[in-house]
């Protein structure tokens, strides 16, 4: 029994609308698994319908072997972490963290030693006896974070927990999150919109979209070697070239790009449905004199990002393409309308299933 | 209801603006607040005059008469008068039962509508309030037509055979409640109806997530949140209840006695007593303000925390 969580073929239907068709995912032990897709995708029906707040319309759930699809969620071994945290504001801090420990049956001065360790965990000892509503949105949310921990779930849901926060302490949480998911050992299942937050944090990811998952991987798995247009779109920035397939055998296309350039690329294991593609990572495109390198094009335009330069160029077919220089004083860019050659790096490329 | 325990002040640069513009406020609550419960509490302290009215000399007799009894003639040593405080004891009674039918009946309703979807609640609140376009009296006086033993009710259940003879309703103690209930229904709702529809339901799945049951997240999660929707409501219907006189006097009888009826006999015709009514508004006043001020200081309490 190496999952925790099986998903097994999960339909959801809300009226004629379809959330869910047909998910299945196995999510490991102690893990930090995120469910990533733009909104609408059913991530979080998904994760609704793991805490038992959603019926399914087909399909199982299992959590350690045990089907629990259609138990009530009190009787679930999970616990959440909500959007908007749902802390109950007539309590303290204490309190809602003590809440499911009372829930469960503990005994007065177990749970509360309990709740003073979980404070201490998410560093919020001091604020025991504050009513929620007196704190931040930071420290509530780590309140939350605390009252879902404290009955030592199989499983941690979080529901875009760190969307309704600002961008600096968006940035501290994704690393307190993560630490916090290894010292406890407990597996995360994360939802998020947000592919900078799904790739710092994460383990496993799961990139949803239209009610289906579209790739399950490691973080550098989806990043590096995205299976499809949408995957490859929505993690990051990407350059999607039409390319003519030359040939294809055991997971290695031969493509040809736009302007006449071959190359070798892996390939997704079904090979092309439709009309094919590669994808390029900008970063993985090196400027050189032009008539040099793989692709010859022209600088339509010149972004200024502080870190970075991002060249907009265009091939001679007219296919949109850019790229990244690293800002240094080195590089001297290329002014808008001159012709460049771009070298794309050595494994840099990957044909797409669609 | 929770505007009580707030003590509002105006910034200073505001203060020259805000005067002027209070003074309407300030005369509605001098005129119509003030000055009628000044009078009252004055009323209470003269003499009485036969034939009603009052008489411009101070006396005590009033509430004398509420506490204590000096035998027929007035001439024995004074005993404890219980009359007057069985009829209190009766009203606080009734009032505080139909407050608890409104809230068993009104919580569900309430919850019931605040659950619609944003469109249909709308409608709902209008049905509930569709009766209040009659006149109370007319209703109540509806209400004694349709309960009496010839009325349509028992026509209805010796018609199908249900009773041989006829229910007696009319002149009960039912009937006194039913007419409460009736009278002040919406006062519950409404109050709840509006806590409810502000609850965040993301706390009861939260609670169920933490294992609560259903019946453990209405008792712990629930009620403590829309608490101050309940306390209003039952303010609002406990209030006008003890001081109802329609529904005791039209569908109640000797033993429903109030004390609603018994202020506004004091005021009817020669037969009345006017410090005497004064004296018992006095007292059912000041009851009420204490159980107000009981509930504001816990209120402010639940806040300060």
């Amino acid at each position: 029994m190496d999952e925790v969580v099986a998903v097994r073929q999960v339909v959801k239907r809300f009226g004629t609308f379809t959330a869910l068709a047909g998910v299945s995912m196995g999510i490991g032990h102690n893990q930090f698994f995120t469910l990533l897709g733009p909104s609408g995708c059913g991530k979080t029906t998904l994760l609704r319908c793991i805490a038992g707040f959603e019926d399914l319309s087909e399909g199982t759930i299992l959590l350690e072997g045990r089907d629990i699809a259609r138990l009530a969620p009190n009787l679930r071994p999970v616990n959440t972490v909500f959007q908007h945290y749902a802390l109950f504001p007539h309590m303290t801090v204490a309190e809602n963290v003590a809440f499911g420990l009372k829930m469960q049956g503990m005994a007065l001065e177990a749970r509360r030693k309990r709740a003073g360790e979980m404070l201490e965990l998410v560093h919020l000892s001091a604020f025991a006896d504050r009513q929620p509503s007196r704190l931040s949105g930071g420290q509530q949310q780590r309140v939350a974070l605390a009252r879902a921990l404290a009955p030592a779930p199989k499983v941690l849901l979080l529901d875009e927990p760190l969307s309704a926060l600002d961008l600096k302490l968006r940035q501290a949480m994704r690393v307190e999150l993560k630490q916090l998911q290894e010292d406890t050992g407990i597996t995360f299942i994360f939802v998020t919109h947000d592919q900078e937050e799904a790739l710092t944090m994460s383990d496993r990811i799961a990139v949803m979209s239209a009610g289906q998952v579209q790739q399950i991987g490691s973080a550098r798995e989806i990043y590096e070697a995205p299976v499809n247009r949408f995957v490859a779109d929505f993690i990051g920035e990407t350059n999607l070239l039409p390319v003519r397939v030359a040939s294809f055998a055991g997971g290695m296309a031969r493509v040809v790009l736009p302007g006449g350039h071959q190359l070798t690329c892996p390939a997704a294991e079904s090979g092309p449905t439709g009309p094919p593609h590669v994808s390029i990572r900008p970063e993985r495109l090196t400027l050189v004199p032009p008539g040099t390198g793989d692709l010859d094009a022209t600088v339509d335009r010149l972004i200024y990002l502080g870190t970075d330069l991002q060249v907009l160029a265009r091939l001679a077919d007219g296919t949109a393409l850019h790229l990244r220089l690293q800002n240094s004083a080195r590089a001297t860019p290329p002014g808008a309308g001159s012709p460049i050659g771009i070298v794309i790096e050595e494994g840099a490329a990957r044909l797409l299933a669609d | 209801m929770a505007g009580l325990a707030k003590s509002g002040s105006a910034g200073t640069g505001y203060r020259s603006i805000t005067a002027p513009l209070l003074v309407p406020t300030w005369a509605m609550i001098g005129f119509f607040l003030l000055l009628p419960v000044l009078l009252m509490v004055v009323y209470s302290f003269l003499t009485k005059e036969f034939r009603g009215g009052v008489d411009w000399t101070f006396s005590l007799a009033a509430y004398d008469q509420f506490l204590f009894s000096r035998g027929l003639f007035g001439d024995e040593p004074p005993v404890l008068e219980w009359t007057y405080i069985t009829i209190f004891w009766r009203s606080i009674w009734q009032a505080g039962l139909a407050t608890l039918i409104c809230l068993i009946v009104g919580f569900p309703t309430a919850w019931f509508i605040a659950t619609r979807p944003v469109q249909s609640r709308a409608l709902w609140l209008f049905l509930i309030t569709v009766p209040y376009w009659v006149n109370l009296l007319i209703r109540t006086v509806s209400l004694r037509f349709l309960l009496r033993d010839q009325g349509p009710l028992n026509d209805v259940l010796i018609g199908s055979g249900l009773l041989d003879s006829p229910l007696q309703i009319i002149n009960t103690n039912l009937a006194v409640q039913l007419g409460l209930f009736y009278s002040y229904l919406p006062f519950m709702v409404l109050p709840i109806y509006a806590a409810v529809e502000r609850y965040n339901f993301a706390l009861s799945e939260a609670a169920a997530d933490l294992y609560a049951s259903r019946w453990t997240t209405l008792r712990e999660i629930v009620l403590p949140v829309v608490r101050p929707g309940i306390i209003a409501g039952c303010i609002l219907v406990f209030v006008p209840s003890l001081g109802a006189f329609l529904a005791p006097d039209l569908l109640g009888g000797a033993k429903t006695y109030m004390i609603g009826s018994l202020i506004e006999e004091q005021f009817k015709g020669s037969q009345g007593n006017w410090p005497f009514g004064a004296a018992v508004s006095v007292i059912l006043m000041t009851l009420v303000l204490i159980v107000l001020m009981f509930y504001a200081r816990a209120q402010a309490r639940a806040e300060a925390r």
